[in-house]
């Protein structure tokens, strides 16, 4: 145990936890603007993986990292408008759908890999920036401000999104859909519009969580994400569908993972126990979710479909 | 009560009977047409690909049902989907949604496993059943938890499951790469994460000498037949489907709803338990192996479960003939790869896009349906009772919870 806590292993530790957390957090995120507005979008996985395919294979074939995460997150815009149409417009049955979805991206992710790469090479990623001035704090600095860009972006995510959901008009839209969609409907709020608009910008951020997963690795595999977008939609229950509890949940998950593989490294725990440790976060998402069932309330209209009266 | 006599009760009339006539054609339909629209789909993929769709199909379909040995394999690969089938059957039609497929299939294998490992010199005749009934249970007991808490605590089952069945994967991999690994002299050393071979008297006969066909066919279409009988011949399958269609109405009919949620969730895991106990002593190696990532006992039956639940209709006689379809595009998938070079994961893809398609279409049946209400009057106007063969509209039903 005295090998784990050293300042250069746990920096290493936290530093790693943060970046694996990343993905998480933002398909988290993007879950939680739809789920919000009263859709459950459970594809995430699926479209986290055609994401990281389309992000990995961009940049095999061009080279141009930026190029490649943008081609993560169209990958998600298109999956947004597939969703959307599904789930809003054709008023299908979301938990069924999005499994539909998942299946959709699981398979044709490996059939184009399969396809079109074969054998997996590495790619480049994304390389850390250090921020200047706050890089240099000893050890915080290490831990938490030489990151990429992409982890930046996600973290700055969470007051923004909080920031829109709570504090703009936009966002009053999107809980009143979610809420009440039929006070928001007389009101002159199209429900379908906002629906729309709040699956298209979370299945894109979904699709940057699949870019940032890819970087994590810098390859890609078959069923790369191991069912992490699952997750990222329980951690939308268990942030209680505010973006800062969201952002403490992937950041167990992310800081639970690291520690685990650590541990293993170090030979703290037996390597056949590791499985059993890795249950960790999945039985602490199931009691939490048994405990916050009970003291918060989901969006009243979640996983409904609206349709007008008469 | 019969569908007729019910209709008698609710004073339904010839004229609502000819009303249905349009819903009964959409309802037919639309589970084909959605299979057509995929399959085509899928030709454009090859196209794309550069593969010709129609010695991709061709070589699909002689690789699945061409051949009694071919045959047999689809039969095999059927097994487990048409389990995971029934059981998703019975959890949908009292709407709660079970995709805990994957964790109740493992739990299932490793209870049946353990039992066969502990009890090795049992008579072939107690030790099969035995091994069924233990994978049964390990199933039920995972299908109970996400129930319980389902009924109790009114936690998203959805989650649970998804959740549950991670821990049940990492208890799998522990269990076989420790406690239950392979320590016999010749093993390799416990590199590979399984148990060593189990008792000869615990292993599935074969029916037909020369293909792979194991008493397991049989057994799982008998227990389909059975779910078929419990869901509309028994009342407790008149309480689930009630429970699934109104749970207020169902409450205020005196009906024990949380307990029916829970019953129905346990249930399903015991088929899915069934299932990954036949994928056991089913097995050709005679083991319970696995490769360490999610899918690699269960071979993703789980989610496949789901898809031929609802290609069936979530009616459990017509999951028969959808798991058999559904075991042949699998099975047919690597004569599809050999002949081609698409990889077999384009039948993963494609039965995604059934899966949305039926979901999609269900409410283009439903707005026929109400449009053909309109029409036969206000008599007709009656709580809607969708028929046997489609999934039930599940969103009017939510509203009560």
């Amino acid at each position: 145990m005295n090998q784990f806590f050293t300042v250069d292993v746990l920096t290493v530790t936290i530093a790693s936890g943060i970046a694996l957390a990343t993905p998480f957090l933002l398909a988290a995120l993007g879950e939680t603007i739809g789920q919000r507005s009263g859709v459950i979008n459970l594809g995430v996985d699926g479209i986290m993986l055609l994401a990281a395919f389309a992000t990995y294979y961009t940049a095999l074939k061009t080279g141009n990292l930026l190029l490649a995460v943008l081609a993560g997150a169209a990958t998600g815009t298109v999956m947004g408008v597939v969703t959307a149409l599904v789930s809003v417009t054709l008023k299908a049955e979301q938990g069924i759908s999005g499994i539909g979805v998942y299946l959709f991206g699981l398979g044709f992710s490996a059939l184009l890999f399969q396809k079109l790469v074969g054998t997996p090479l590495p790619i480049a990623t994304l390389p850390p920036v250090g921020i200047p001035l706050l890089e240099g704090i000893p050890v915080i600095g290490g831990m938490f401000f030489r990151q990429s860009l992409l982890v930046y972006l996600a973290f700055l995510l969470v007051p923004v999104v909080s920031f829109v959901l709570n504090r703009t008009t936009y966002g009053l839209k999107i809980r009143a859909v979610g809420e009440n969609p039929a006070a928001a409907d007389s009101l002159g709020v199209s429900v379908a519009r906002i629906r729309w608009s709040t699956l298209i910008i979370g299945s894109t951020f979904s699709g940057l969580a699949g870019a940032s997963l890819l970087m994590y690795g810098g390859i890609f595999q078959v069923n790369l994400t191991q069912a992490e977008g699952f997750i990222a939609v329980a951690l939308v229950y268990f942030g209680a569908w505010r973006p800062v509890g969201v952002m403490g949940g992937a950041l167990l998950y992310g800081l639970v993972g690291v520690v685990i593989l650590t541990w293993k490294s170090l030979g703290i725990i037996p390597l056949n126990a590791s499985d059993l440790a890795a249950t960790a976060p999945a039985v602490i998402t199931v009691l939490a979710l048994l405990f916050l069932a009970r003291r918060f309330r989901q969006p009243a209209a979640l996983g409904r479909p609206y349709e007008r009266e008469g | 009560m019969s569908d007729r006599e019910a209709d008698r009760l609710m004073g339904v009339t010839v004229a609502d009977r000819r009303a249905d006539l349009g819903r009964f054609l959409l309802s037919w339909f639309a589970i084909p047409s959605a299979l057509v629209v995929a399959l085509l789909l899928g030709a454009v993929m090859m196209l794309v690909l550069g593969a010709n769709p129609v010695t991709g199909y061709v070589a699909l379909l002689n690789g699945a049902f061409g051949g009694s040995y071919a045959l047999s394999s689809t039969a095999i690969q059927a097994v487990p989907l048409l389990l995971v089938g029934v059981g998703i059957c019975i959890a949908f039609r009292a709407n709660v949604f079970n995709i805990g497929g994957e964790g109740q299939i493992a739990m299932g294998g490793l209870a049946g496993a353990a039992t066969a490992l502990a009890l090795p010199d049992l008579p072939s005749f107690v030790l099969i059943p035995l091994v069924l009934l233990a994978g049964a249970g390990g199933g039920a007991i995972w299908g109970a938890i996400p129930g319980i808490f389902k009924a109790k605590y009114n936690v998203n089952e959805i989650l649970s499951t998804i959740m549950l069945n991670l821990v049940a994967v990492q208890v799998m991999n522990f269990l076989l790469a420790g406690p239950m690994v392979d320590q016999s002299p010749d093993s390799v050393g416990g590199l590979i994460p399984e148990t060593k071979l189990l008792s000869p008297n615990s292993q599935l006969p074969i029916l037909v000498p020369g293909t792979q066909l194991h008493l397991g066919v049989p057994i799982a279409v008998l227990v389909a037949v059975c779910v078929y009988v419990l869901l509309w011949r028994t009342s407790f399958g008149f309480q689930i489907r009630s429970v699934g269609l109104s749970r207020s109405a169902s409450a205020y009919a005196g009906m024990p709803v949380k307990r029916t949620i829970t019953m129905a969730m346990t249930l399903s895991g015991a088929m899915c338990g069934i299932a990954g106990a036949i994928l056991v002593f089913g097995s050709i190696s005679h083991r319970m192996v696995t490769d360490g990532s999610l899918t690699g006992f269960t071979g993703s039956a789980g989610f496949n479960g789901i898809v031929v639940a609802l290609f069936g209709g979530l009616n459990p006689l017509w999951t028969i003939f959808s798991a058999f379809f559904f075991g042949g595009l699998i099975v047919g998938g690597s004569a599809l790869q050999v002949a081609t070079g698409v990889p077999s994961d384009l039948v993963t893809a494609l039965s995604g896009i059934v899966v949305v398609l039926v979901v999609s279409l269900e409410y283009l049946r439903r707005r026929a349906r109400a449009r053909t209400i309109t029409l036969a009057g206000p008599r007709a106007a009656r709580p809607p009772r969708p028929p046997h063969t489609n999934a039930p509209s599940t969103a009017d039903a939510r509203g009560d919870e």
